[in-house]
């Protein structure tokens, strides 16, 4: 990719040991026209390209992953994607890690459950290109038409003749052909791989304890490094190094930026020295507390600095002329993010550039963040991806990563800086708190006439999604927002806003169903019947798709049906939400056990199009299912003067095996293009179990979490 | 400093350093095994969990001092070649997703399947919750361990542990 002229390009050429490679663009949704290009080399000379499959003449298949693997299996995904298009024997595949290289790809991003929908066509076409040459040179090689030849996984085929060749066989070949354009892509009813229930490519690795997470990158020289940051609102007054810089193993302890460092030959012995530093802080006017966070709240929440977002019709009227009005208020805590590998970067500073190796979302932002720092050119600074132990948004900032650069630099030797588990709780970038205040107007028959809905926030923005449903549903619509600044760090957490939003949206409209008398499924289908029949502003959200899960949810749950387990009744709660492009409904049960309610199951229904791996696809709705169920049930970080009160997990609870519910998942079977996985199916669940709970128990949980809130203290455990 | 005469994986491995180094970061730091994890370095999240003597420890709350001739197992001793009956069904059931928690998660179903070959899913999730899966596997953990405990044991260990 060196020029813009190239963007759209294909392009195939033959590597230097001989054999197909194939290059592809990422850069706009519509791959393009597709043109060959010469060779220059083998494939880590490969200038000028994209990305690239190849194909030894053994008939094994290289496929590069360029985007971050943090867990939501796109090293697997990518690749399936591309095999099929190729036909490709996925035993003869073998996926690699890209680096970033901004020339070959772009968004190497893993984050907004963005990467398939991007990818999904440029995979496609990259794969069927391929396919086409190795069809074309077959046929030349046996002399018959290209459309008498056929592939199986692996092969060419002419049936005719009961001849065939492998992909190894034809590579070189092939790849001397011109890349042809407009290559047609299978259709979804075709499809041999994508949609099966295919395994993790890193398993091997994963189970046997292979070097593969940033925290496993160990280099001859480096030094390993663990720093004090300051607490929110605090800057650094004074260090008294003496003890630590005297301990065992201790090469230097440098300051940055209100940071001290302490460098060394291990992790233990700079975690003791770090231990022994003397810091002075000095205190500003900026540090809160939660109690801060709680009357502040209350100011944004009654006060008159709102930001509209939206508005349709006349709220005012609506509720003058209401039957009834509902109204609640919603609130969730700052939650850290707590991935299992805590954040950590390697870097070597060189005075003409550096190297870059770690866990991140978004290596383009590390590399460029650090050629700033440093006052070098971007391509003067290399990125290596390595597999992340969990991210959930964190690791989409890059400032540990500038830690370890800026360290490296200090101290001039190549540098592993580590977070302990209480750098990581502690250190920032949280979740955002926040609080809602709904209200709905009820006409005398039960219909929505008016809703209402404030958005009040620490360091979130705008913590509404102004298009939401209902919006487009009711005709009488206020949604607004109001933040505080905050000198508590926040930033994206899985599902960001709306991992949060979600449980206040469709808890409240529980309660609305409730007040109108309504089967909560059903007003909420009625509601989207409205929104389709006649529309009320702008309707941002597809009626059919939301339905249809909706509908599946309640088939595959047996809603509204009499249900027991072990004797007992079972109660559901529904919820449904889109978001990150893809819809999905869910149905919480719980059971009472003596006096408290247990969470039982949970069913769940995605439409997120076209399913690509089943192995995958239902790790990502379960696994967000736990995740969005864990922390509104325990999850809460709060403050005292800025500091954090909780610091690692004897404080801090993250659910475990004995607290999930039986998970059941489905998918809407369609040839959408698939839309997201990675983050859709977390922010459902939170309503799905308090609409569940308030049928166990009558009362309504309102704050996260849950196991706090004041309805359930004690109840719940 | 000091030097410690350690049995891992069936291997004798001499190492130099400060005595309350806790196992984990010998393992990994100065030993070049780094399957074993750091998740919380207090004990409470199981990512760094070892065999010692057979038992299912955490590496990150034992000093090198303590060790003196117990026999360490870590996931890469666990089998010769990822073959343990645990890591079949890890596989075969695709339980990772981030994959970081796993080597603990594995150490520890290992251990149990050792004591109690047929775990109950009372006693699978009584043992297991000691492990947190930030992930959320936890279902697949479940159902690995179940398969596993269908397999036959004569391969579960390597080392003599």
């Amino acid at each position: 990719m060196t020029t813009a002229s190239r963007r759209n390009f294909l392009k195939g050429a033959a590597v230097a040991g001989g054999g197909l490679l194939l290059g592809f663009s990422w850069f706009d949704t519509e791959a393009g026209a597709i043109e060959a290009v010469p060779a220059v080399g083998g494939a880590a000379s490969a200038v000028g390209f994209n990305s690239y499959l190849s194909i030894n003449p053994q008939g094994v298949v290289t496929i590069l992953s360029p985007n971050p693997e943090v867990g939501q299996g796109i090293k697997t995904a990518f690749p399936i994607i591309v095999a099929e298009e190729l036909d490709a024997d996925w035993t003869k595949v073998v996926v690699e890690q890209a680096p970033l290289d901004t020339k070959k790809f772009e968004r190497q991003v893993a984050g907004g459950s963005g990467s398939i929908p991007h990818s999904w066509t440029r995979l496609r076409q990259a794969g069927a290109t391929a396919r086409q040459l190795l069809l074309t040179a077959a046929a030349k090689r046996w002399n018959v038409p290209v459309a008498d030849c056929s592939t199986t996984p692996g092969y060419v085929v002419h049936t005719a003749t009961n001849r065939k060749l492998s992909y190894g066989d034809l590579a070189t070949e092939a790849a001397a052909l011109p890349v042809p354009t407009n290559v047609p892509l299978k259709r979804p009813a075709d499809f041999k791989l994508i949609g099966q229930t295919i395994k993790n490519v890193d398993n091997p690795g994963i189970l046997t304890g292979k070097p593969l997470f940033g925290l496993d990158v160990y280099r001859d020289g480096m030094l390993f490094a663990m720093l004090q940051r300051p607490a929110f609102g605090y800057t650094l007054t004074s260090v008294d190094s003496t003890a630590a810089k005297a301990m065992a193993g201790i090469v230097d302890v440098v300051t940055f930026d209100n940071n001290v460092a302490v460098v060394g030959k291990s992790t233990w012995q700079v975690k003791k020295a770090k231990d022994a530093l003397k810091i002075e802080w000095t205190k500003t006017n900026t540090t809160e507390s939660t109690a801060d966070h709680n009357r502040l709240f209350r100011e944004m929440l009654d006060g008159d600095k709102a930001t509209v977002r939206r508005k349709d019709g006349d709220v005012d009227a609506a509720f003058k002329g209401a039957a009834k009005v509902v109204t609640a208020e919603y609130q969730c805590p700052f939650l850290p993010h707590n991935p299992m590998e805590p954040m950590n970067f390697f870097a070597h500073v060189r005075p003409d550039g550096a190297e870059l190796i770690g866990p991140t979302q978004t290596p383009e932002l590390a590399r460029n963040e650090t050629a700033k720092l440093l006052g070098l050119p971007p391509e003067s600074v290399t990125v290596q991806l390595t597999r992340m132990g969990g991210g959930f948004g964190r690791r989409l900032k890059a400032d540990y990563a500038l830690e370890a650069v800026q360290v490296s630099r200090l101290v001039k030797a190549p540098v592993k800086v580590i977070w302990s588990r209480e750098d990581d709780m502690t250190g920032g970038s949280y979740r955002p708190a926040v609080r809602y205040r709904f209200d709905a107007a009820l006409d005398a028959q039960g219909n929505m006439i008016g809703y209402k809905l404030r958005g009040a926030s620490i360091n979130a923005g705008n913590a509404t999604r102004e298009d939401n449903f209902p919006a487009g549903a009711v005709d009488n619509l206020l949604i607004d927002s109001v933040d505080h600044k905050s000198s508590i760090t926040t930033g994206p957490w899985r599902a960001p806003i709306t991992n949060f939003l979600a449980f206040a949206e469709q808890a409240f409209l529980d309660e609305v169903a409730q007040a109108a008398g309504k089967d909560p499924v059903q007003f909420r289908l009625d509601l989207l019947d409205r929104a389709k029949q006649k529309p009320a502003g702008a309707v941002k959200y597809d009626v059919d798709r939301m339905k249809g899960v909706i509908q599946l949810a309640a088939e595959k749950a047996g809603w509204g049906t009499k249900k027991t387990v072990a004797g007992k009744p079972v109660v559901q709660g529904f919820s449904v939400y889109f978001s990150h492009r893809s819809y999905v409904a869910q149905v919480g049960e719980v059971v009472m056990q003596k006096d408290k309610p247990v969470l039982h199951k949970v069913y769940s229904v995605a439409d997120c199009g076209v399913v690509i791996n089943q192995s995958g696809a239902r790790q990502q709705v379960t696994g967000c299912i736990v995740d969005g169920i864990g922390h509104a049930m325990y999850g809460r970080l709060t403050f005292k003067d800025g500091i954090p009160d909780q610091h690692n997990y004897d404080t801090y609870r993250l659910i475990r095996m004995n607290e999930i519910p039986a998970v059941e998942v489905h998918f809407v079977q369609n040839e959408i293009d698939p839309t997201g996985l990675g983050e859709p199916s977390l922010p459902p669940a939170g309503a799905a179990v308090a609409n569940a709970l308030y049928k166990a128990t009558g009362k309504r949980v309102r704050s996260q979490p849950f196991v706090e809130d004041d309805a359930f203290k004690g109840v719940l455990s | 400093m000091a030097v410690f005469t350690l049995q891992i994986n069936g291997r004798s491995y001499r190492t130099d350093v400060d005595p309350d180094t806790p196992l984990l970061w010998v393992l990994r730091d100065h030993l070049g095994l780094v399957g074993t994890k750091y998740g919380c370095g207090i004990a409470q999240c199981g990512a760094c969990t070892v065999h010692f003597n057979g038992e299912a420890t955490r590496s990150c709350a034992l000093p090198v001092s303590a060790i003196g001739k117990a026999a360490i197992t870590t996931i890469e001793g666990l089998s010769a070649t990822g073959t343990h009956p645990v890591q079949k069904a890890w596989d075969s059931v695709d339980v990772a997703q981030c994959g970081y928690c796993q080597a603990g998660q594995i150490m520890t179903a290992a251990a149990l399947l050792k004591r109690n070959p047929k775990p109950t899913t009372e006693e699978i999730d009584a043992t297991m919750s000691g492990n947190i899966c930030r992930c959320g596997t936890y279902h697949r953990i479940r159902e690995a361990i179940q398969l596993a405990a269908t397999m036959p044991a004569t391969t579960k260990t390597k080392s003599k542990s």
